[in-house]
């Protein structure tokens, strides 16, 4: 693993200020929302960044507009409000319209998970991916490194559907070293084959399955990560074939257990294409976490840190 | 623009013909929300017969077309038959409103030819309309976006957020017609929460105001003249005040008239007494 530690924002940002500079159906919008990156795009385009205010139904809205007359448009909000304040505003303008109308609009939540640690359930953002996936006709980007978030930039603009995209709060280590190793339209990546056991997660879980791994890798065993940043829509021919032959999947997310977020995609594709797997959730219980400390205490309290993750396995899965 | 008492009593006889088509679809389709869609066929027949919009039904996603917002989604059945009577689409659909198969539904979607946005759900148009305004001003057109919503959509915060911003950016493109009917699905606005006074309101937001009677075809037809051509840096609002259920005696003033059907008999009856 590379240890450059950057925020996704900001490398996406920092894309979207140099594709602005060549193409002008470009729109920024934020709900009173910053970056460093941003300080610099919203000085130099200042007829196509606005800041709407503290108003994510009008940033949604008024995104939909643009979008509707052929604009590409990036709608920029905290994770927890933008998919929550403005769910019906998602639901209405873009995934309704979306289905026979081309509509651009890139919506950027940033606090995935417990990135906002110490400010709270109010800040904390555990429903989202279970909730936009509800909603027809969004594509829904959860990377789990900065050099997918860059990589993503082609994508937002050819792509004319809307697009839920769920960034980190913190900077973040990268893990695939370079886009060229990805594979967009897969929605997936194998980071390690395993034997067995795979572990499988989105977003910053990612670098948790990638430790856990490796300790388990110590006590001689060999456990594969997956790593899902396109949940919809992934590719399930493949995904379906590179978990085939595992013997246990075990799903860690930065959400609430089986409510239909990653353990809930798993599961279904499970169902549907008759694997013979068994399935085990890693997440938050169906309650909200008032403790008070940063994200790694966080995580070791719900036993959801690498330590615990691998302990699991270890205790449970291996006789 | 000068015209003639032929051109408004020609708007005049639309009307009438708009607002009979609009009871025959509610025979077809109970559904409908009646007395809501009677409140703003002046509104229609002004802005389609009366040229204040710029459209090509043949084509209705035409470039140079004026983009017109149906916020109040509900009660805009008496739309569909200014759209089929414009040549949208075909006046015998208006048989088929909510029946299988028809795409005429009871509240309208951007399915149906001469609709631009998704429709039903109250406090989205405004905030659609900003963004569309705000695009066709960065490209430097002369299009111009009308919005239609009700009062009782005022309570929707969404719709502030809109009137904010619209107002911050100068969106004088763009001009929301309120259809001031006065009354919510279960009693007068005054009773839930009083709007009022609605021109102050939109006046301290940036908001060039308007207020006309909302049935009077020469008065809505000047006030709406104007606001096309309204190049003062704020955008406009048409504060029209309606009567809901208006035409028809049994709906006129009655606070509960919103979730009222008609049956054969009292349509009948209700067209044989518009004038």
């Amino acid at each position: 693993m590379k240890t450059e530690r950057k925020t996704m924002r900001d490398v996406f940002i920092d894309r979207i200020f140099h594709m602005m500079e060549e193409d002008e159906s470009i729109f920024f919008i934020s709900a009173d929302f910053g970056s460093p990156m941003l300080d610099k795009l919203r000085d130099k385009f200042k007829d196509r960044f606005i800041n709407v205010g503290i108003a994510e139904q009008n940033l949604i809205n008024v995104s939909t507009g643009l979008a509707l007359e052929g604009f590409t448009v990036y709608a920029y909000a905290i994770a927890p409000f933008l998919t929550m304040r403005a769910f019906e505003q998602i639901r209405i303008n873009l995934s309704l319209h979306a289905q026979f109308k081309d509509v651009n609009v890139n919506f950027i939540g940033v606090g995935a998970g417990l990135s906002y640690d110490v400010s709270g359930p109010t800040h904390h953002c555990l429903e989202d991916i279970s909730i936009i996936r509800t909603l027809p006709n969004i594509i829904l980007f959860s990377p789990s490194d900065w050099v997918l978030a860059q990589g993503f930039i082609d994508y937002s603009i050819n792509v004319k559907k809307p697009k839920y995209i769920r960034f980190d709060g913190k900077p973040i280590n990268n893990i695939y070293g370079s886009f060229e190793n990805v594979k967009l339209e897969d929605g997936f990546k194998e980071i390690k084959k395993g034997n067995e056991i795979c572990l499988i997660s989105t977003g910053y879980m990612t670098h948790t399955t990638i430790k856990a791994a490796d300790t388990l890798a110590k006590d001689g065993i060999n456990a594969g990560v997956l790593d899902v940043f396109l949940l919809k829509p992934i590719n399930e021919n493949l995904f379906v074939e590179t978990l085939k032959d595992y013997k246990y999947l075990i799903t860690l997310e930065e959400a609430f257990m089986n409510k239909g977020g990653l353990d809930g995609l798993v599961s279904s594709l499970i169902d549907e294409y008759d694997l013979k797997v068994k399935l085990k959730r890693m997440g938050f219980k169906d309650s909200y976490v008032f403790d008070i400390g940063g994200r790694e205490y966080l995580h070791k309290i719900n036993n959801l840190d690498d330590i615990s993750v691998a302990k699991y396995i270890k205790d449970t899965l291996i006789k | 623009m000068e015209h003639d008492k032929d051109f408004f009593r020609y708007l005049k006889d639309k009307a009438l013909h708009t607002r009979k088509e609009t009871l025959n679809i509610h025979g077809i389709s109970q559904e409908t929300r009646i007395a809501s869609s009677l409140s703003c066929v002046e509104i229609f027949t002004v802005l389609y017969y009366g040229k204040i919009l710029n459209f090509k039904s043949s084509e209705p996603g035409w470039e140079n077309r004026d983009r017109f917002i149906i916020s109040k989604g509900h009660g805009a059945i008496s739309l569909y038959p200014v759209l089929a009577d414009t040549g949208y689409f075909d006046a015998l659909e208006l048989a088929n409103v909510g029946k299988e198969g028809s795409f005429l539904g009871g509240i309208p979607d951007y399915i149906i030819p001469g609709f631009e946005t998704t429709n039903g759900s109250l406090g989205h148009g405004l905030g659609v309309a900003c963004g569309i305004s705000l695009a066709l001003k960065r490209k430097k057109r002369k299009e111009k976006v009308f919005v239609l919503m009700g009062d009782g959509e005022l309570y929707e915060g969404s719709v502030w957020e809109a009137v904010m911003f619209a107002g911050r950016h100068g969106l004088d493109n763009l001009t929301l017609i309120l259809d001031n009917n006065k009354i919510c699905m279960l009693d007068y606005c005054k009773n839930i929460l009083d709007l009022e006074p609605l021109d102050k309101k939109f006046g301290v937001f940036g908001w060039n105001t308007l207020t006309v009677d909302g049935h009077d075809l020469t008065g809505l037809y000047e006030a709406l003249s104007g606001l096309k051509e309204n190049e003062t840096g704020r955008p406009g609002v048409l504060i029209a005040n309606t009567v809901k259920g208006k035409g028809v005696k049994s709906l006129e003033n009655d606070p509960l008239c919103h979730i009222k059907n008609l049956n054969e008999a009292q349509i009948k009856e209700a067209i044989e007494g518009l004038k």
